[in-house]
């Protein structure tokens, strides 16, 4: 569906120290430094996955997507969606995808939303059956119906951003692109945006890249992950994979009654020991959780018992160190 | 096409919103069109004959004030700014249309608005005025129909001229600089400042080349019963000229421009 062969871009960013000398000197030549904001990226996505693209702020994922989505002309390099060259079939490519840019707005402001769904109607040429039935769905499952007829300018952020997400999807795009889609969304609309996201993948299947820098997203919704880290593919495998590879340790806690004796098993370090409470840290390649809790119920009268993988923030947040990015 | 309409009109709905701003635009525009008349009148009672009327002046300066929202070149979107500086153009890259008869429709939509909301109050005001104030129906109805289509051309052309000035934003990041400098000579060359017809002769060959008067000037002195005959014809093939040449020149310069478009951050 998505092929990614040595897509390269760079921008030209202009640079000037503090003050007025500096300022002048500019004027007179201007300082600036080129930034690779993607380096020989490749990468083949099938229809229907869902993929979570992933990296910290700057490290070339919106770039990669609007060069997908065929806003940005890379300076070299390959991308094929759907047999099509984004950038010099556009107007042909966008017909077949859904884009949401978290930061930015496509509704008109101070019209009611439905004047917005009303004019991408005719710009995608949408046929009055298709439309019926995707307002009829994205209604229900985006919960939208009651503020159509409300402007722009009066709806809270969870309500646009859900209006925005619908409007990308009007036209029943076989490709979504998803641009950091929940920044600024309550606990309610996220798992509501997620949800319909997957509902939209099972039954359309439709193909979704998604970039974000909220984990438990990726975490609920993609069974792939790309990582990107100074413009470069870093690490592209399966979550379930990754998870097994990054998350040595698994933590338990037990809750039990008083306990003064000072508790020791094998292999396993205790990070926190109190009278009626103990953490352990378990590094599950060498000992077994099971092994563990047997010798706790041997010394101790549990109450309640508690194992944790470590939370997915934390993975990026490793990965993120051990590719020094 | 029927996307183009469906711009055109939104963005026409949109903009019949702002009364009040349409409101206080009439008050301003009533005032203007009495002290451009008073300056005149001054300016005929002291001096000869010259080589437009009083009377047909008049007719100008009010059809002028009526049809600001036509003609002015000043006139700024905030919105295609914003699309252009803050790059909320992203959106409209991933819509399957080309991007110059977008805009186009979004402008011409914008200034139709803003002229449906103010022409017809200002004329009213402005014929029951008394002499020499007010504004005199035209001459026969042959005039007043070559004025409407004479007028509607120059509608577009002057669309057509905004669009550029936004292109121009493409390179410039600023919208500062390009509408002010197209915008005092845009409105001098379109006899908004001095009228065309009391010019010398010099400057008024190159009125006649350059592509603003046929907006804010010709229209309206065909509505006077200045310009008659022939001169009509020519005028008008004049701006169909200049009104392809736009659209040629702006689709090619958009696109061009568009390979260097930079949408940073987010």
């Amino acid at each position: 569906m998505i092929h990614v062969e040595n897509l390269n871009k760079s921008f030209k960013v202009s640079k000037r120290a503090q003050g007025i000398r500096a300022a002048i000197g500019s004027f007179i030549k201007p300082n600036f430094e080129t930034i690779e904001a993607v380096r020989n990226l490749s990468f083949h996505i099938d229809p229907g996955e869902i993929v979570g693209y992933i990296g910290p702020n700057g490290a070339g994922k919106s770039t990669t997507i609007k060069m997908m989505s065929g806003i940005l002309v890379p300076d070299s390099g390959q991308c094929l969606i759907d047999g099509k060259n984004p950038w010099k079939q556009r107007v042909d490519h966008v017909k077949n995808i859904g884009v949401v840019f978290g930061q930015r707005s496509q509704l008109w402001w101070d019209v009611p939303v439905v004047d917005s769904f009303e004019l991408l109607k005719n710009i995608y040429k949408i046929e009055d059956k298709t439309y019926k039935n995707q307002m009829e769905l994205l209604g229900d499952s985006l919960a939208i119906g009651d503020i159509l007829t409300t402007p722009v300018r009066q709806l809270s952020l969870g309500q646009r951003m859900r209006c925005e997400i619908a409007a990308s999807l009007l036209h029943d795009p076989k490709v979504l692109f998803l641009d950091e889609p929940t920044i600024g969304l309550d606990a309610v609309s996220k798992l509501g945006v997620r949800k319909f996201i997957k509902t939209l993948n099972r039954e359309k299947n439709t193909t979704v890249i998604l970039t974000t820098h909220d984990m438990s997203d990726i975490d609920a919704l993609a069974n792939r992950m790309l990582l990107i880290g100074k413009g470069q593919l870093l690490l592209d495998g399966s979550l379930q994979d990754i998870k097994k590879q990054y998350f040595k340790e698994k933590t338990v806690i037990v809750d039990h009654f008083e306990n003064k004796k000072v508790l020791k098993i094998p292999g396993v370090t205790c990070k926190e020991q109190e009278i009626n409470r103990s953490v352990f840290s378990v590094p599950v390649n060498q000992v077994k959780v099971s092994d563990v809790i047997q010798s706790l119920a041997r010394d101790l009268e549990i109450i309640d018992i508690e194992v944790t993988n470590p939370d997915v923030e934390n993975l990026v947040v490793d990965l993120y160190k051990e590719y020094n990015i | 096409m029927k996307a183009y309409y469906a711009y055109f009109k939104l963005s026409l709905l949109k903009n019949l919103q702002y009364k009040t701003a349409a409101l206080a635009g009439m008050a301003t525009q009533l005032f203007f069109g009495m002290v451009f008349i008073m300056i005149f009148e001054a300016f005929y009672s002291l001096s000869g004959p010259q080589p437009i009327g009083f009377d047909q002046l008049v007719q100008v300066v009010w059809l002028q004030q009526a049809f600001l929202s036509f003609i002015m070149l000043w006139q700024r979107d905030s919105e295609l700014n914003d699309m252009i500086v803050k790059g909320q153009i992203a959106y409209e890259l991933v819509r399957p249309n080309k991007l110059f008869p977008f805009w186009y429709f979004k402008l011409l939509g914008q200034r139709l608005a803003g002229g449906l909301l103010r022409f017809f109050p200002i004329i009213a005001i402005a014929i029951f005025l008394p002499e020499p104030y007010t504004l005199k129906g035209p001459e026969s109805w042959m005039t007043l129909v070559w004025s409407l289509v004479s007028l509607t051309l120059g509608l577009l052309v002057i669309v057509g001229i905004s669009m550029l000035i936004y292109i121009s934003i493409f390179y410039t990041l600023s919208p500062m600089g390009s509408f002010l400098l197209v915008g005092v000579f845009g409105e001098f060359f379109a006899g908004l400042t001095i009228p065309i017809p009391l010019m010398p002769q010099w400057l008024q060959t190159l009125c006649f080349i350059l592509p603003f008067r046929y907006g804010g000037d010709l229209p309206f002195r065909i509505y006077a019963g200045h310009i008659k005959g022939s001169d009509i014809v020519i005028g008008l093939a004049m701006q169909v000229t200049w009104l392809l040449l736009i659209w040629l020149g702006g689709s090619w310069w958009m696109n061009k421009s568009l390979k260097r478009v930079v949408v940073q951050g987010g």
